[in-house]
């Protein structure tokens, strides 16, 4: 019976880091209806520049985040006003097919420049150490992933709600024009909304490359899992997105639980089964 | 008077359909101008020209002595222009104050409390205030019309521009935003009214100009204007040999 518990206990704290994965993807979609295809690759290519920032400055990978960080978001505004928003307009299949391409550019190039052997980061005696709690031994990195997850999804809901930059996104996703017409700068809202989204990214590939090892192939496996996560958790809805990414992450962990080979397809099956009972997901935003 | 907003030679066309043919006037700092014609003719298509969701074909729209032909929407929103809608867009999803919280820092600039009094001066004037916290897809039309020109004005506008704001009022919601309107103008806001509803358009405006096919087909004191033959002929279907 402990070890069902357990399993789902591991699960809730995985939905953390599949939350994460999940966030960026949910922001950049809500902002400017963008479905990024290379964000999956965005997440590995954080997770390498974790790598690097680790091996050339000698410091934690946690540490690492503060350089991580504002690169990722640098990267995102150049992404996104140098190329994504020429892509954006009335028909949804160019940046679809323009994020496509970057994600292999952005896989071609971490191969040439970092090879394919598998990578991970050394963060020490935190991904080891774990804590007792009744029979459970709960690792300290999930929960501080976890942690982690909830401090940043806070933090989205609060910028949205209750700042300036918030209430431009809002007024930008509500209507595009009228907001142009009240002085906000379409482009420059958007590139923030990318850079917001990829210093996200940036914390959810650190913490991936700290919990497994990486290489620049799995990019769209994560791609996936965020997917699944901000369906179930319904679209629009950031804490619904948290809850998406707990029920994807119990659903692996117990499927894990019944055959160690059943842990991807378990997850795939209770999006499907989501998606089938409930297509708008189990916590759509309300609609006016 | 220097001019605040001068437009000269301006043309668009979408295909056949011509909006603005060769149109030219001055509107003065300070001044309210009421513009007529028929459904059609090109009156909404010259605001979208001015306020830069639409680029012209040909032709100069200089702003406060400077050429914005080329400004984006947004430059142009903080330059000092603003409009209302003839068809009410609110950003629904965002209440009735963040409505107007946009124009005011977005548009006007400002910051923090200094934001926050500004919308909630603008949202007493414009009799909004009781609503300020309702969802703005929940209003009704008449508040959704007194949003528009809640928002417009949450931006501190030089130049206010305002489309068809008084149709579908009450005799008595009309006097009441010709009065609101009036004292906007007298505290310096520059106006140009796009109105279907002549009298209330008089009530306010100094001079009429009066288009139809894209055309500017007379200008002058509204008196005059609504006298003239071929006003009465082409905006008021009356046939002057009758």
């Amino acid at each position: 019976m402990i070890e069902w518990i357990n399993a789902v206990v591991q699960g809730i704290l995985l939905g953390g880091l599949y939350a994460l994965f999940a966030a960026g993807l949910s922001l950049i979609f809500g902002v400017m209806r963008l479905v990024n295809i290379a964000h999956g690759d965005l997440i590995i290519l954080a997770a390498y520049l974790g790598l690097s920032t680790t091996m050339l400055l000698g410091v934690h990978p946690f540490v690492a985040l503060l350089i991580v960080m504002p690169a990722m978001a640098g990267i995102g505004y150049i992404l996104q006003r140098g190329l994504l928003n020429k892509t954006l307009g009335s028909d949804i299949l160019p940046p679809l097919l323009v994020t496509f391409g970057l994600s292999v550019i952005v896989q071609n190039a971490l191969l040439e420049g970092y090879t394919a052997d598998p990578q991970k980061l050394n963060a020490g005696a935190i991904e080891t150490a774990s804590i007792a709690v009744g029979g459970l031994s709960l690792g300290v990195l999930p929960l501080l992933t976890f942690g982690m997850a909830i401090v940043v999804i806070a933090g989205l809901q609060w910028i949205f709600y209750s700042t300036a930059l918030g209430r431009g996104f809002r007024a930008v996703s509500d209507n595009q024009d009228i907001a142009q017409l009240m002085g906000l700068n379409k482009a420059h809202i958007y590139g923030l909304a990318m850079a917001l989204a990829l210093a996200v990214t940036a914390i959810a590939g650190i913490l991936l490359g700290v919990r497994t090892s990486f290489d620049p192939a799995i990019g769209g496996g994560r791609l996936i899992f965020g997917f699944e996560a901000v369906i179930i958790g319904g679209l629009g809805n950031i804490w619904g997105t948290l809850a998406g990414g707990v029920i994807l992450g119990v659903a692996q962990t117990i499927g894990a639980k019944i055959d160690p080979g059943w842990q991807v397809l378990a997850g795939h099956i209770a999006f499907l089964v989501v998606l089938a009972v409930r297509p708008n997901g189990l916590f759509p935003r309300v609609e006016h | 008077m220097s001019a605040l907003l001068s437009i000269s030679g301006l043309k668009k066309s979408f295909g056949a359909v011509v909006v603005a043919d060769d149109t030219s006037f001055d509107v003065a700092h300070g001044e309210a101008v009421g513009i007529l014609g028929p459904n059609g003719a090109g009156k909404t298509s010259l605001f979208n020209l001015i306020t830069g969701a639409l680029g012209p074909d040909a032709g100069q729209i200089a702003f406060a002595g400077q050429d914005i032909s080329n400004t984006s929407a947004a430059r142009r929103c903080k330059l000092g222009i603003a409009r209302s809608f003839q068809v009410p867009q609110p950003f629904g999803g965002m209440t009735v104050f963040e409505n107007a919280l946009v124009g005011a820092i977005e548009g006007a600039g400002l910051r923090g409390h200094e934001a926050e009094d500004h919308v909630l001066a603008v949202l007493e004037d414009t009799g909004l205030l009781p609503k300020a916290n309702i969802r703005a897809g929940a209003l009704s039309l008449l508040d959704r019309k007194r949003l528009e020109m809640a928002r417009a004005l949450a931006a501190k506008p030089k130049l206010l521009l305002l489309d068809e704001i008084a149709g579908g009022l009450t005799e008595a919601e009309c006097t009441a935003l010709i009065d609101t309107i009036k004292r906007v103008n007298a505290n310096g806001t520059t106006i140009i009214w796009i109105e279907h509803v002549v009298h209330a358009l008089l009530a306010v405006v100094e001079r009429l100009i009066v288009i139809d096919f894209g055309k500017k087909i007379a200008e002058g004191a509204p008196k005059a204007i609504m006298e003239s033959a071929e006003v009465k002929e082409i905006y008021l279907g009356v046939d002057p040999d009758v």
